[in-house]
C-alpha cells in the first residue's frame, strides 16, 4: 500500500489477487462479446504458435543473433493491447514479438524479419528484437535495455501537445527499472504530467540474475512514489486482471494526463534468449510449476469454457489455425529473397530515400 | 543587411522557425526562464509561451530521448545542450535511438530532431565541458553534423537542420557567440546542408577548415599574403556530413598543396577523413603531403594560457602553413 496519499490509483487489495470469474465482471471485460473473448484468446495462441514455430527455424539455423521469446507472457501484451485506442501508443524492449502481434502486425511479416528476407516488417534490417509498425502506433522493438523508455515518454509528450487524447504504454522488463535513463523519463513523465504509463513486466529474471539480486527496495511499481505517480501491481497471468487494472491506468492518463507504473507479475517459460543454456538460475520445476498452474492460455481457455464462450472443439480449431498460420510464416518466409548489397544503404537517410525532395547537397555516404 | 552576433543569428533562427511551423519547439536545460545558459534563448520564452520554450531537468538522456520519441510522432524538437560535452551521458538515445530507428524500422519511421549547443575548447573549463565530437557523431550513418563558423552561416543552417527530416546534430561555439556579421532578415533564406563556402580565394595553398578555426585560418591566411606573399585559399565545409567534397577537390586542383586545420583532437578525427578522400581522388594533383593542424593530443588542459597553444590558433596555423608549403 501506498504509504503517501499521492496515488489516485494505488495498488487496491483486488489488484492482487487473481480471481478471473471476478475480473472478468470488471467493466473493461464485462462489455466484451463472445467473439472479442475469443479473439483474445487466439491472439494469445496465435503469438505462442508463431513463437514456436521460430524457435525451430532458429534451431534449423534458419534466423540469426538473438531470439527472446515471450512464451508464458501473452496475456501482457494480449490484454494491454487490446485496451489500445486511436491515439494510444506502444513502445517496448527486445522481448517484443508478443506485442507485435497483439497490436495487429502481420506475422508472414514478422517471420521474413526473423529470416532477414526484403519481405520482413523492417525489410531484414532490424531482426527480432526491433519491429516496428508505426500505422499501428507500434514503436518498437528496442535493443538497448531501457533505452526505449525516454522515446515512450517522448510519444506521451506528443500525444498531449497535440491535444489528442491518448497513451503511450512503455514496456520494460524488471532488468530494465534500474537503468538510470528509466528514472529520467519517470520524472520527466511525472513532472510534465505527461499521458503514459510504464509498465514493467516482471518476468522474474533480468536474463539470468533474479529480482531479488538485482533490485533493492520493497517492489518495483512502488518505486514511482519516489515521483509522485500512481502505481499498481498486476497478476499478468490472467487477461481479464490485465485488462482491469490497465484501464484503470489507461483512464488516468487519457482522461487526467497523470502517468502511472504497472508493474505485471508473468513468467517466461524459455530462457532469457535461445542461446540462454536456462539451467544455473532456476529450477525446472519452478518452471514446471509455472506452466502447471498459471499459464495464460489455459487460465483464459478454462474461464471462457465456464462462460461457455468457447467449446473443446472450438479451442482445437483455433489452435490448429495458429499452427498453421506460423507455417505460412515461416513458407513465406523461406520463400522470400534476401536484401540485396544494394539495399545497405537504404533507409538510412529520408533524404536520399526521396531525392527529388532532397535539400542538402554534398556527399552522405562514404567508402 | 542588418549586423548581428552570433548568438542572435542562432536565435533569430529559432524565433522564425517556432513561428513557422508549429510542431518546432525548443527544449533544454535553462532554455526558459532563464533565458538560456549562453543567452541564446533569450527573449524566446516571453514571445512564444511555455509550450514551446521548455525548461528540462539536467537528465540529458531523459530529455533528449523524451526529444526523439516526439519526432517519431511529428514533433520537431531543437534540443540544447548547455554543452555537447554532454553528449557522452545521452549516447544511448542520440547515436543507437536518433541514429539507426529509421533504419531499423526499414524506412518506416523518421527523427526529425535538432540538437544543438556548443561544442568547443578554449574557455578554461577542463576536460569534461571541452569536446569537439563532431568526428564521432559523424561516424554514425544517419545523422548530419553541422557546425558553423559565421553569424550568417550558422542562421541559414540552423533553418535548414530545423526543416530537414533526418536527425541533425548542430554544433556552436561558445568564443563564437559574440562574433558579429551581416545577416539576412528574410525568413525564407537557407543555406542548404552540404555546401561548403570558400571563405578566401588564393592559389598557392589550400586550407581545409570548419567552426571557429576558419576565423584562425583567415586570420593566418592574411598574415601569410602580407608578410610571406603566400596566398592562401580557405574552404569553410560548413556541414561535416553531409560533406561537400567537390569544393575541396576544385581547391585542391587549384592550390596543389593541402593542409586541413581542424579543432579535434588528431586520432580519427575529421581532418583523418578529409587527408584519406584527398589522397584517394586527388592524389596526382598533390605536390606534397598533406598537413593537418589539431589540436595538441591530450584532454584539453585548464591552464588559460596553456589552452590557447593547445587548440590551434592563427600562430600555429601559421607555422603549420609554412611547413606545408616547404
Amino acid at each position: 500500500m501506498s504509504k503517501k496519499a499521492v496515488s489516485t490509483a494505488g495498488p487496491t487489495e483486488e489488484a492482487n489477487v487473481s480471481c478471473p470469474a471476478q475480473n472478468a465482471q470488471a467493466p473493461i471485460n464485462a462489455l466484451l462479446s463472445k467473439e472479442e473473448r475469443i479473439e483474445l484468446h487466439r491472439k494469445m495462441v496465435r503469438i505462442r504458435r508463431f513463437e514456436e514455430r521460430s524457435l525451430r527455424a532458429y534451431q534449423a539455423k534458419k534466423i540469426g543473433g538473438f531470439l527472446h521469446l515471450y512464451i508464458g507472457q501473452e496475456a501482457v501484451a494480449v490484454g494491454c493491447c487490446s485496451l489500445m485506442g486511436k491515439n494510444d501508443h506502444v513502445i517496448t524492449a527486445y522481448r517484443d514479438h508478443g506485442h507485435a502481434i497483439a497490436v495487429g502486425m502481420d506475422t508472414k511479416a514478422l517471420m521474413a524479419e526473423l529470416y532477414g528476407k526484403i519481405t520482413g516488417c523492417s525489410k531484414g534490417k532490424g531482426g527480432s528484437m526491433h519491429y516496428f509498425a508505426p500505422s499501428l502506433n507500434y514503436w518498437g522493438g528496442h535493443g538497448i535495455v531501457g533505452g526505449q523508455i525516454p522515446l515512450g515518454t517522448g510519444l506521451a509528450y506528443a500525444v498531449k501537445y497535440k491535444k489528442l487524447k491518448g497513451a503511450a504504454m512503455a514496456f520494460m522488463g524488471d532488468g530494465a527499472v534500474n537503468q538510470g535513463a528509466v528514472h529520467e523519463a519517470y520524472n520527466l513523465a511525472a513532472l510534465w504530467n505527461l499521458p503514459v504509463i510504464f509498465v514493467v513486466e516482471n518476468n522474474g529474471y533480468s536474463m539470468g540474475t533474479s529480482q531479488a539480486r538485482s533490485s533493492a527496495g520493497p517492489g518495483l511499481a512502488q518505486r514511482a512514489e519516489a515521483y509522485g505517480m500512481n502505481w499498481g501491481t498486476c497478476f499478468g497471468h490472467d487477461i481479464y486482471e490485465v485488462r482491469a487494472t490497465m484501464d484503470k491506468f489507461l483512464t488516468l492518463a487519457r482522461e487526467k494526463n497523470q502517468p502511472s507504473v504497472v508493474e505485471i507479475d508473468t513468467y517466461r517459460y524459455r530462457g532469457h534468449s535461445v542461446a540462454d543454456p536456462d539451467k544455473t538460475y532456476r529450477t525446472r520445476e519452478e518452471i514446471e510449476e509455472y506452466r502447471r498452474t498459471k499459464d495464460p492460455i489455459q487460465l483464459f481457455q478454462n474461464a471462457l469454457l465456464a462462460e461457455g464462450v468457447l467449446t473443446e472443439a472450438r479451442i482445437e480449431q483455433i489452435d490448429a489455425e495458429a499452427k498453421a498460420e506460423a507455417d505460412l510464416a515461416a513458407d513465406f518466409a523461406e520463400a522470400s529473397p534476401f536484401p540485396t548489397a544494394e539495399d545497405i544503404q537504404k533507409d538510412v537517410y529520408w533524404e536520399t530515400d526521396n531525392p527529388a525532395q532532397r535539400a542538402s547537397k554534398g556527399r552522405l555516404f562514404f567508402d | 543587411m542588418p549586423v548581428i552576433t552570433y548568438r542572435e543569428a542562432i536565435r533569430a533562427a529559432l524565433a522564425e522557425e517556432i513561428a513557422r511551423d508549429e510542431n518546432v519547439v525548443l527544449m533544454g536545460e535553462e532554455v526558459a526562464q532563464f533565458h538560456g545558459a549562453y543567452k541564446v534563448s533569450e527573449g524566446l520564452l516571453e514571445k512564444f509561451g511555455p509550450d514551446r520554450i521548455v525548461d528540462t531537468p539536467i537528465s540529458e538522456a531523459g530529455f533528449i530521448g523524451m526529444g526523439v520519441g516526439a519526432s517519431m510522432l511529428g514533433i520537431r524538437p531543437v534540443m540544447e545542450l548547455m554543452f555537447w560535452s554532454f553528449y557522452s551521458v545521452a549516447f544511448d538515445q542520440i547515436l543507437n535511438n536518433a541514429a539507426n530507428v529509421r533504419y531499423m524500422s526499414g524506412g518506416l519511421i523518421n527523427c526529425p530532431i535538432v540538437i544543438r549547443g556548443p561544442a568547443n575548447g578554449g574557455t578554461n573549463v577542463g576536460a569534461t565541458h571541452s569536446h569537439t565530437p563532431e568526428n564521432v557523431l559523424a561516424n554514425h550513418p544517419g545523422v548530419k553534423v553541422i557546425v558553423p563558423a559565421t553569424a550568417a552561416d550558422a542562421k541559414g543552417l540552423l533553418k535548414s537542420a530545423i526543416r530537414d527530416n533526418d536527425p541533425c546534430f548542430f554544433l556552436e561555439n561558445t568564443i563564437l557567440y559574440g562574433e558579429k556579421g551581416e545577416v539576412s532578415d528574410d525568413p525564407e533564406l537557407l543555406i542548404p546542408l552540404g555546401v561548403a563556402d570558400v571563405k578566401r580565394q588564393g592559389s598557392d595553398l589550400t586550407i581545409v577548415t570548419y567552426g571557429r578555426c576558419v576565423l584562425h585560418s583567415l586570420a593566418a591566411a592574411a598574415i601569410l599574403e602580407k608578410e610571406h606573399d603566400i596566398s592562401v585559399e580557405v574552404v569553410d565545409l560548413r556541414t561535416i556530413r553531409p560533406l561537400d567534397f567537390d569544393t575541396v577537390l576544385a581547391s585542391v586542383k587549384k592550390t596543389h598543396r593541402v593542409l586541413v586545420v581542424e579543432e579535434q583532437k588528431p586520432f580519427a578525427s575529421v581532418g583523418s577523413q578529409l587527408a584519406y578522400l584527398i589522397q584517394r581522388e586527388a592524389f596526382d594533383e598533390l605536390d606534397g603531403p598533406i598537413h593537418r593542424l589539431a589540436t595538441i593530443d591530450a584532454p584539453a588542459i585548464y591552464s588559460p594560457p596553456v589552452e590557447v597553444e593547445q587548440l590551434p590558433n592563427p600562430q600555429r596555423v601559421l607555422k603549420a602553413a609554412l611547413a606545408a608549403l616547404a
